[in-house]
């Protein structure tokens, strides 16, 4: 087993991962789970966990990322900006933009040539347009995460949802359910109402540009094709969507 | 009204120059005990003790200003050199609101207001300035109740409502003077018309004040006005060196007394001494900051709660505001304004400001600006309250990326109101934009 030479946390709202990387800034063992209240206490159970599988270099380094980053005692503390840019661009190989939709966030960061960051936008303080908008509105609807492509296929058309924030959503979509409208159609809608969201962030995107995804929703395929149809452009989802910034801040770190 | 005019006086002449006499001694006091702080700016400057004093005083004499001399509230815009030449104690309720934001007392004043049924989209100075009106809750002891209340429309058209609601609030005379908005430059009928309302502004302020206007002495306050903007262009003017003397921060304290006393020799007298500092401390190769490693630029209103926080956050890593284009809009005016003409230069000064003019001139000032301080990136602050001055910024933005390829932030904020802010997202913003020098 290849030796690990840095590890990267990434404390987000909703999940908890980490990476052990080797030298070549492969991944030799990863880690999520859901964020825990403690981050203090869950980085030290999980990190223990995680390096009990590793061969740990002497001089391994640790980086940190995300909304807990100040809770991680680590070598390298960046933003999440910085992190998913390297990360990306250490699995694409190359520039362009970047989608990515977490629990609490929806960035899109241009990056460079060189995996710089060129320019970024995030959604304001508001989780509409997030994966968490997403999680509540699926879990008034009692869809299972594993049914979302199930009924989003089957739509036959898409119902507007209209409402921007998550709470004003929910009871919208409540309110649709009790018109009879079908549960496929919301689920179509819904997809497609976070789609215009996250476009409308993106911009303008030059035509020579590819869009990689990454995040936890980059794993909704629905979620993909929603918003590859509003961009008129293929998404690339990178491998292992949701380890982006864990991967960037163990490269970073390094 | 004697015992009045006498207070007035002692709080002038005596007690207020006492209490500043005894706070610079206890200021002194302080600063041979206290250690040496680790900080990563530049050391304070002297000046600041000077600016304390001059701001404390104004506030001072303003609690006993009523009944002892006429009392005028201002929108920051409003010509007011009219109301200095006529002996007005003059309040600014936008410098208020930004003074109880810097003191954190926004979210307690304005929810007054808001209880009364302002929305909270309505702008934070002023939901603070009326609730601070109903609660008579302020952190500068007490606001003088006004004879007049005078509102320019130069800056944005909500100080139209605010100071329509002020004016029932306080049962006084509302005068307005209404600036058309500049696309290109303006046409002769234009200025005629502020002009021709300026004239009424005099006549009704001499009705209220019981005082004639002396055409000699409107003539030297409005020298001053002008001497006293082109020298706070020049203060500013200062930081095209390297290292900036001062940071874009200190401008926002130090621009008060160009808002607030303009016109008074005071006002020009500390800008005076605040040059030379600053000129001293260039010869000296002294920094605002430590170790100004980049130069940025700061696009709309302070965000006066987190101010500190900010300059801090961006100095320990090198960063310095070297110029920002809200201090820059008090040093337009100077070579406008002309002491033989004050009532059509002030017509054409006033409507010339920059939020009162398109955007291809905002375009091109923020541009000319970022390039004659030699910035490379630029922090454009999307204002929450002031919609007239963040409408726009995509465009600024976009044209400092393609014309000068710097990197440029859009931070979501609010200039007075903490619960607009969304305080770590905004953080991260700001670090993830100075990461991104250091690729």
């Amino acid at each position: 087993m290849s030796e690990c030479v840095a590890i990267g946390v990434d404390v987000g709202s909703t999940t908890w991962k980490a990476v052990a990387i080797d030298s070549k800034g492969e991944i030799l063992a990863s880690i999520v789970e859901e964020a825990e209240p403690l981050i203090d206490k869950q980085t030290e159970r999980a990190l223990a966990e995680l390096k009990s599988k590793l061969v740990i270099s002497d001089s391994m380094k640790t980086g940190a990322t995300g909304y807990g980053r100040k809770r991680v005692k680590a070598d390298l503390v960046l933003t999440e900006i910085t992190c998913h840019a390297r990360g990306a661009f250490h699995r694409s190989g190359k520039g362009g933009v970047l989608i990515d939709i977490g629990g609490q966030d929806t960035k899109v960061i241009k990056i460079g040539k060189g995996g710089e960051v060129l320019d970024f936008s995030m959604n304001d303080k508001c989780a509409a347009g997030t994966g968490r908008f997403l999680e509540v509105i699926l879990r008034r609807l009692r869809v299972p995460f594993e049914e979302v492509s199930l009924h989003f296929n089957k739509a036959r058309k898409a119902v507007p949802v209209s409402n921007t924030c998550t709470v004003f959503a929910e009871s919208e979509v409540v309110s649709l359910v009790a018109e009879g409208k079908e549960i496929d159609e919301i689920v179509k809608g819904l997809h497609q109402s976070l789609a215009s969201r996250v476009a409308a962030l993106a911009g303008d995107i030059a035509p020579e540009s590819e869009v990689f995804m990454s995040g936890g929703v980059a794993l909704n395929e629905s979620m993909v094709k929603a918003l590859s149809e509003k961009i008129g452009k293929n998404i690339r989802v990178l491998t292992d969507p949701q380890l982006i910034g864990a991967l960037g801040a163990a490269l970073a770190a390094r | 009204m004697i015992t009045r005019k006498i207070q007035y006086q002692l709080a002038k002449n005596a007690v207020g120059p006492f209490l500043m006499a005894l706070d610079r001694w206890q200021q002194a006091q302080k600063q041979r005990k206290r250690k040496p702080r680790e900080t990563p700016f530049g050391p304070p400057l002297e000046a600041v003790q000077k600016l304390k004093e001059i701001m404390t005083q104004n506030y001072f004499e303003g609690r006993y200003a009523d009944g002892a001399v006429p009392v005028v509230w201002v929108t920051s815009g409003f010509p007011a050199e009219v109301f200095f030449a006529l002996g007005f104690h003059v309040v600014y309720p936008e410098n208020h609101a930004a003074l109880c934001s810097t003191r954190h007392k926004v979210t307690e004043i304005a929810e007054f207001a808001e209880r009364d049924g302002l929305s909270r989209d309505v702008c934070s100075y002023a939901r603070t300035d009326i609730g601070s009106v109903i609660s008579g809750k302020t952190p500068v002891g007490r606001l003088p109740k006004p004879d007049m209340i005078a509102c320019c429309t130069n800056i944005c058209q909500t100080v139209l409502y605010w100071y329509r609601n002020l004016a029932e609030y306080l049962n006084v005379p509302l005068v307005l003077v209404d600036t058309p908005f500049m696309y290109g430059g303006t046409k002769e009928h234009h200025l005629a018309y502020v002009s021709d309302q300026l004239g009424e502004v005099i006549e009704f302020a001499e009705k209220i004040s019981h005082r004639k206007m002396d055409s000699e002495k409107l003539a030297r306050v409005v020298e001053n006005a002008r001497d006293g903007s082109r020298l706070w262009g020049e203060c500013l003017a200062i930081s095209q060196a390297r290292p900036a003397p001062w940071t874009g921060i200190d401008t926002f304290f130090h621009i008060a007394p160009i808002v607030t006393i303009r016109g008074t020799e005071v006002c020009n007298a500390y800008y005076r001494l605040l040059k030379d500092e600053l000129t001293q401390r260039v010869a000296a190769g002294i920094g605002g900051i430590k170790n100004e490693k980049h130069r940025l630029l700061w696009d709309n209103l302070p965000i006066w709660f987190k101010v500190r926080e900010h300059s801090t956050m961006t100095a320990e890593r090198g960063f310095n505001f070297v110029c920002a284009t809200y201090s820059n809009a008090w040093a337009e005016a100077g070579d406008l304004i002309d002491p033989a003409h004050p009532l059509e230069s002030a017509a054409k000064t006033y409507t010339y400001v920059y939020l009162n003019r398109d955007l291809n001139n905002r375009l091109k000032t923020t541009v000319d600006l970022a390039k004659s301080f030699g910035v490379d990136g630029a922090v454009l602050h999307s204002d929450r309250s002031c919609k007239p001055y963040s409408v726009g910024q995509v465009d600024v933005k976009e044209r400092l990326q393609k014309d000068m390829g710097i990197r440029v932030l859009l931070l979501e904020a609010d200039h007075a109101d903490e619960r607009s802010l969304s305080g770590e997202q905004a953080e991260m913003r700001l670090l993830a934009f100075m990461e991104s020098f250091n690729e």
